[in-house]
C-alpha cells in the first residue's frame, strides 16, 4: 500500500506531534488528572494508526519494527511485574506495596513527582498497552488481506 | 437527569439499528454512535476517566472496524434468521432480564451513593484515606495501582496472552506478505 494522497499525508505528518504529545501527557499526569496508562497507550497506538493509515505499511515497518514492538510489549510487562515484586522485596513483604511511597520517596502530593510507584506504573501500563494494540491492529490487516488474496 | 433518559433511548435506538439492517458499514457506524452516547453519559455522571477511555477505545475500534468492512465485497446480508435459534436468543435475553430485575432492585436509588446503605463499605476507606495512602490525587489511579493493582497486573497479564497467541498464529504469515510487494 503507497498510501493516501498528498493532503492526507501532510496533515496526518503535522497531527501525530500532537497526539504524540498528549498521549504522552495523559500517561505522565495519571495520578493527578483523569487518564492513567490504559488510556494513553491507546492514544498513543491511535497515533500510530494514523500513519499507518495515511503512509502505508511499510513506512510504519520501517520506523518501528515488528520485533522492537514485541520488545516493547515484553518491556512493560516486566516494568510492571518488577514494581510489584521489588514492593515484595523492599516493603514488609507485600506484594504490589507502594515502597517509594512509604519509605524512600514521599514527595508533596499534587506534584508531579509525587505518589511513590504509581507514576512508574502509569508508564509500564501504557507502554504495553500501546505496543500490544497497535502489534493487534498491525497483524489483523496483515491477516485480512491474505484472506481476501486466497478467496 | 432528563439528559440521561434522552442518551438511553438514543443508545437503544442506535443497537436496535446495528443489530436490524442489512448493511454493514451502517451497522458498523451505530456501533459508533453507541459508543459515543455511552463515553458522553460517563461524561454526564462525571467520571472522566471512563469518558476518555471509552471515547479512545471507540475511536480505535471504529476505525479498524470501517477499514475491514469497506475492502470486503460482503457488505450486504442477505436471508431471513432461523426460526429455531431467535426462539431460543428470545427466552435467554428474558431470563437474563429477570435476573436483572431481580439484581436492580438491591442496589441504591439512581444518584444516590452506595455507602447510605452500607456506610462502612471499602469505598469510604478509598475516598477518605487515599491521599495519605497512596500520594495521588486522582483517586481512581490510586485505587487501580495501589489498593486493587493486582486486578491491573491480572487484566495486563490477559492482554499479554492475548498478543502472543495472536503473534504466534499470525506473525507467519505477515512476514511472508511484508516482503511481497503491495498494492
Amino acid at each position: 500500500m503507497k498510501g493516501m494522497t498528498i493532503i492526507v499525508k501532510t496533515i496526518s505528518s503535522w497531527v501525530k506531534v500532537l497526539i504524540v504529545l498528549f498521549g504522552i501527557y495523559i500517561i505522565l499526569f495519571g495520578h493527578l488528572t483523569p487518564g492513567g496508562g490504559f488510556a494513553g497507550g491507546v492514544i498513543l497506538a491511535s497515533s500510530y494508526l494514523l500513519i499507518m493509515l495515511a503512509f502505508g505499511r511499510e513506512f510504519v515497518q520501517k520506523d518501528l519494527p515488528l520485533a522492537l514492538d514485541s520488545k516493547l510489549d515484553c518491556l512493560g510487562a516486566l516494568l510492571f511485574a518488577m514494581i510489584a515484586v521489588l514492593g515484595l522485596v523492599l516493603c514488609d513483604k507485600i506484594f504490589f506495596a507502594n515502597f517509594l511511597y512509604q519509605e524512600y520517596l514521599p514527595g508533596k502530593a499534587f506534584d508531579l513527582i509525587s505518589a511513590g510507584t504509581i507514576p512508574l506504573s502509569n508508564i509500564a501500563i501504557g507502554l504495553k498497552v500501546g505496543a500490544s494494540l497497535f502489534l493487534v491492529i498491525f497483524l489483523l490487516s496483515t491477516f485480512r488481506r491474505d484472506t481476501s488474496v486466497n478467496r | 437527569m432528563y439528559i440521561f433518559y434522552v442518551l438511553l433511548i438514543f443508545i437503544i435506538i442506535a443497537a436496535i439499528i446495528a443489530i436490524e439492517t442489512k448493511n454493514l458499514l451502517s451497522a458498523v457506524i451505530c456501533i459508533g454512535a453507541l459508543g459515543f452516547g455511552a463515553s458522553l453519559m460517563f461524561l454526564f455522571l462525571r467520571a472522566p476517566d471512563i469518558a476518555i477511555t471509552q471515547i479512545v477505545v471507540e475511536v480505535l475500534g471504529l476505525i479498524i472496524l470501517i477499514r475491514s468492512t469497506i475492502s470486503r465485497d460482503l457488505t450486504f446480508i442477505s436471508g431471513d434468521k432461523e426460526f429455531f435459534g431467535t426462539v431460543i436468543s428470545i427466552v435467554i435475553i428474558f431470563v437474563i432480564f429477570l435476573a436483572g430485575v431481580k439484581v436492580f432492585e438491591t442496589m441504591p436509588d439512581f444518584g444516590t451513593a452506595i455507602f447510605a446503605q452500607v456506610s462502612e463499605g471499602a469505598s469510604q476507606t478509598y475516598i477518605k484515606e487515599g491521599l495519605q495512602n497512596t500520594g495521588a490525587a486522582n483517586i481512581v489511579s490510586s485505587v487501580i495501582l495501589d489498593y486493587r493493582a493486582y486486578d491491573t497486573l491480572g487484566e495486563t497479564t490477559v492482554l499479554f496472552t492475548c498478543i502472543i497467541g495472536a503473534t504466534v498464529i499470525l506473525r507467519k504469515k505477515a512476514k511472508k506478505l511484508l516482503e511481497e510487494p503491495d498494492l
